[in-house]
């Protein structure tokens, strides 16, 4: 399989290595050669938090900038920092729902417009799906399940040959007992905002 | 079970790169384990430590990363597989060890992980520990991937005890935190007692034993050579006559240049896995086959001054190169796309670099940098001592751990910071040589590493600072290990004892000593003060859990504050001077997020219009 590669985004503690974990899971079982890398340490208080995800025929674990085929951003002003990682036919989604940084709340910085962002996004990726994906995890029970709306989305978009089926196996077996329903909720809520 | 003690061979799991290796080790039977905690090595200890709970293998956090290899080398000297883990700058601390211990060698396999940091993505450099290996004369492993690393370990222990000399083994970030699907092989049962045979002409280091054991370990070094010339993880793989020497994760994104470049048949790789002591005859005989060789190396020229030096010995000529302007830097870590981009320049191999992404009009972003948690304590800490110390010229020598990111705005709390244990130390030289007043900060965990040796320092030579130890009561920022002031029983676990701070600052002959609440901002004002006035060293300690770690605990009984409106005159002391991010701005006035605020009533302290009330209150 020629390499797809992924790169997610996000804030630490809004669940990326979860997801991240979870469909590197569904693509074990779907054997699919998959690696991934992830940075921790610092990131961990309250910075930002990458993971890359490389599928099929590569060794590298990491995704150089303009190489990422998929990109998913779980904050707004994140997506366009992680940019440069995207070309012009990446295919890209973002959540929309802000989390400014504490940097603008003390006044080092302003936090951009949303609608600023997705423009921006929209004129150099190939393909934006933006929505209010921390309201359909609210609406799924808890913001928590973030991720697994993202992840939906993310499967959804085919660019991917992991089937929704895989997914949700991964969810009912790698993800929190308690859980799992909300999730596989979130996870629906977010598929069908791409189809 | 842990899921690392899964005993069905043939198996896949998708693990991360440390849960590879540590699942390695298990297979390789190893029955001892230590280490101090260090990003990135640190889920290796941690599923260790889990393990250890439910199998007879034994694992300790110990003081330090000296102490830790000194009781992995009495295991390994008595018969018993053991390992030793550590981040890179942790092999600092060990190095006295390893130099000595490198001379007696062991009984049984002792592997010692370094776990390096090219990019620095948690450390305070990107030393390549590759040096030590050559420096100690030691045999040294560095794994490409997740799935070699742990096939890797397992030949370690096996070349270790053939030797008879501790293995380095060498990981880099991105083979530590990379996750790969790897297959399970056989646990087999563990050795766990063993048996110490005095044999004091090898294990006891005065100079006239030591002059024949250096005797020794350079012959077993020729030995360990002849070793890596055969080893099945130095090996050649495709065709042609241009050449590329790669190690570690560098020969990953070679491999993958290749095949992007379509240059299967023009271009011949040797990757070192077994890389210290270098094989000299293959790397010649690679050499006399190619007309041009790129050496690809994150960190340091390593292999590539040594490729060189074995062409003048070859009397070959070919052009060799790695580390120049135009190909790759000693900074930071490399990528696929710098590594093709370099490969393809360096063999004239016809190739459109991708063109950079266009990010024009993209808006200045707000940084988002690594903060204290919301309802840390070191925040309340940092905060009274800047109050305490206001209008006077005092300086801030800090340390290793989460308090380090106090040097960041609002707070900016300090001014020197270079490794494990230093604060104290520097504390010493900065209030001999300036008139000014000195605070130094350390934490619990860094306290018993080695912040200790410089407070004896300053207590013996009579220096005058004041050291605040932030007892946070656990190892915060490498992810809540224990360290031995911390209570066992809370985490369920016997056969240990808890030192206590106070006893320890008071017998090594600290005169003023005051224990305050992290969170009584007034309380610990008051101790500065009194501190600041007393002329020689004085401690304060300052104790309240870390807030992540009283949350995992279920201590955390804080109700969350909120701001009154009607009292709030919007003068913001609580964001300017705490910086808790917790706080935000609703139409320009402060607000606190519920979700985020644990309850630690330090802003509430903080504010003069007594406007952060508990929010059930409002
Ligand atoms: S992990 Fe604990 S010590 Fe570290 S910043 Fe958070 S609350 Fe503070
Ligand atoms: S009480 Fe104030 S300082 Fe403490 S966590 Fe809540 S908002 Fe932050």
């Amino acid at each position: 399989m020629e390499p797809k590669r992924l790169i997610i985004v996000a804030v630490g503690g809004q669940g990326n290595l979860l997801a991240s974990h979870v469909l590197g899971e569904a693509a074990l079982m779907s054997g699919i050669p998959v690696r991934m890398s992830e940075i921790h340490g610092m990131a961990q208080r309250g910075g930002v938090v990458e993971s890359a995800l490389v599928f099929g025929e590569a060794r590298s674990t990491i995704i150089s900038d303009g190489e990422a085929d998929l990109f998913v951003s779980f904050e707004p002003c994140e997506a366009l920092r992680a940019l440069k990682k995207c070309n012009p036919r990446t295919v890209a989604i973002t959540n929309t729902r802000p989390l400014p940084p504490f940097t603008a709340v003390i006044g080092r910085g302003t936090y951009p417009d949303i609608s600023e962002v997705t423009t921006i996004l929209r004129d150099k990726t190939g393909r934006l799906i933006a929505f209010d994906a921390t309201a359909l995890a609210e609406e799924a029970g808890n913001s928590m399940c973030l991720n697994m709306v993202l992840l939906g989305t993310l499967i959804a978009t085919g660019v991917l040959p992991i089937t929704a089926e895989a997914v949700r196996e991964a969810i009912r077996t790698r993800t929190k007992a308690s859980f799992v329903d909300m999730n596989i909720l979130a996870f629906e809520k977010g598929f069908a905002q791409a189809t | 079970m842990h899921k690392l003690l899964t005993d069905k061979p043939g198996e896949s799991m998708f693990l991360l790169g440390n849960e590879a290796i540590a699942r390695g080790a298990m297979e390789a039977g190893v029955a001892f384990t230590s280490t101090y905690p260090g990003t990135p090595s640190s889920e290796l200890s941690l599923n260790f430590f889990q393990m250890s709970r439910e199998s007879d293998l034994y694992f300790e956090y110990s003081t330090n990363e000296k102490v830790s290899l000194e009781v992995a080398a009495a295991a390994a000297n008595s018969g018993v597989r053991s390992m030793c883990m550590m981040k890179h700058v942790g092999l600092n601390v060990a190095a006295d060890v390893l130099m000595s211990l490198a001379y007696v060698g062991v009984t049984a396999g002792l592997v010692i992980l370094t776990a390096d940091d090219p990019f620095m993505f948690s450390s305070q450099n990107e030393q390549d520990n590759r040096y030590y290996a050559k420096f100690g004369g030691l045999p040294m492993m560095e794994p490409s991937s997740v799935e070699e690393a742990k096939e890797m370990v397992k030949e370690a222990f096996a070349l270790s005890e053939k030797l008879k000399r501790p293995v380095l083994f060498r990981t880099t970030t991105r083979i530590n935190h990379s996750t790969a699907v790897v297959t399970l092989g056989e646990l087999p049962p563990r050795t766990t007692r063993g048996e110490f045979i005095k044999e004091p002409m090898r294990c006891v280091t005065v100079p006239a034993v030591s002059r024949g054991l250096h005797v020794k370990l350079l012959a077993d070094l020729d030995r360990a050579q002849e070793m890596a010339e055969n080893s099945p993880f130095n090996f050649v793989e495709g065709s042609g006559n241009l050449g590329i020497i790669a190690n570690g994760v560098s020969y990953t994104y070679a491999v993958d240049a290749v095949r992007d470049l379509k240059a299967k048949d023009r271009i011949r790789i040797l990757r070192l896995g077994f890389s210290n002591p270098m094989p000299a005859k293959l790397i010649k005989n690679f050499l006399a086959s190619c007309d041009q060789v790129l050496v690809i190396e994150e960190g340091e020229p390593f292999m590539e001054e040594a490729v060189k030096a074995f062409a003048q010995e070859g009397g070959l000529t070919l052009p060799i190169a790695g580390k120049t302007p135009s190909l790759f830097s000693r900074l930071y870590e490399f990528d696929p796309a710098m590594v093709r981009n370099c490969m393809a320049s360096f063999f004239g191999i016809a190739h459109e670099p991708a063109p950079a992404t266009d990010l024009s009009g993209t808006p200045a972003l707000p940084m988002r940098p690594p903060t204290l948690c919301a309802g840390c304590s070191h925040r309340s800490v940092f905060y009274a001592v800047k109050k305490a110390c206001e209008g006077q010229d005092v300086i801030f020598p800090s340390d290793i751990g989460c308090y380090t990111l106090g040097f960041m705005p609002p707070l900016g709390m300090g001014d020197f910071v270079i490794c494990m244990g230093a604060s104290a130390g520097t504390a010493c030289g900065f209030s001999t040589v300036t008139d000014k007043k000195v605070v130094a900060f350390v934490g619990d965990s860094t306290f018993f590493h080695s912040g200790l040796s410089g407070l004896i320092n300053g207590v013996f030579n009579n220096h005058n600072f004041t050291l605040v130890i932030l007892d946070n009561r656990t190892t915060a920022m490498t992810g809540h290990q224990p360290n031995p002031g911390v209570d066992m029983t809370e985490l369920a676990m016997e056969n240990y004892n808890t030192v206590d701070i106070e006893a320890v600052v008071r017998a090594v002959g600290v005169k003023h000593v005051s224990v305050v609440r992290a969170f009584n901002v007034r309380k610990t004002m008051d101790a500065v003060r009194e501190s600041l006035a007393f002329e020689g060293v004085s401690v304060i300690i300052a104790k309240e859990k870390c807030a992540l770690y009283a949350k995992s605990l279920k201590q955390l009984k804080g109700k969350p504050f909120q701001v009154n409106p009607e009292k709030c005159k919007n003068h913001r002391e609580c964001i300017d001077a705490l910086g808790c991010p917790a706080f935000y701005l609703e139409n320009g006035m402060p607000r606190i997020h519920t979700h985020l605020c644990v309850g630690c009533a330090l802003c509430a302290q903080a504010c003069p219009e007594n406007a952060i009330v508990p929010a059930k209150s409002l």
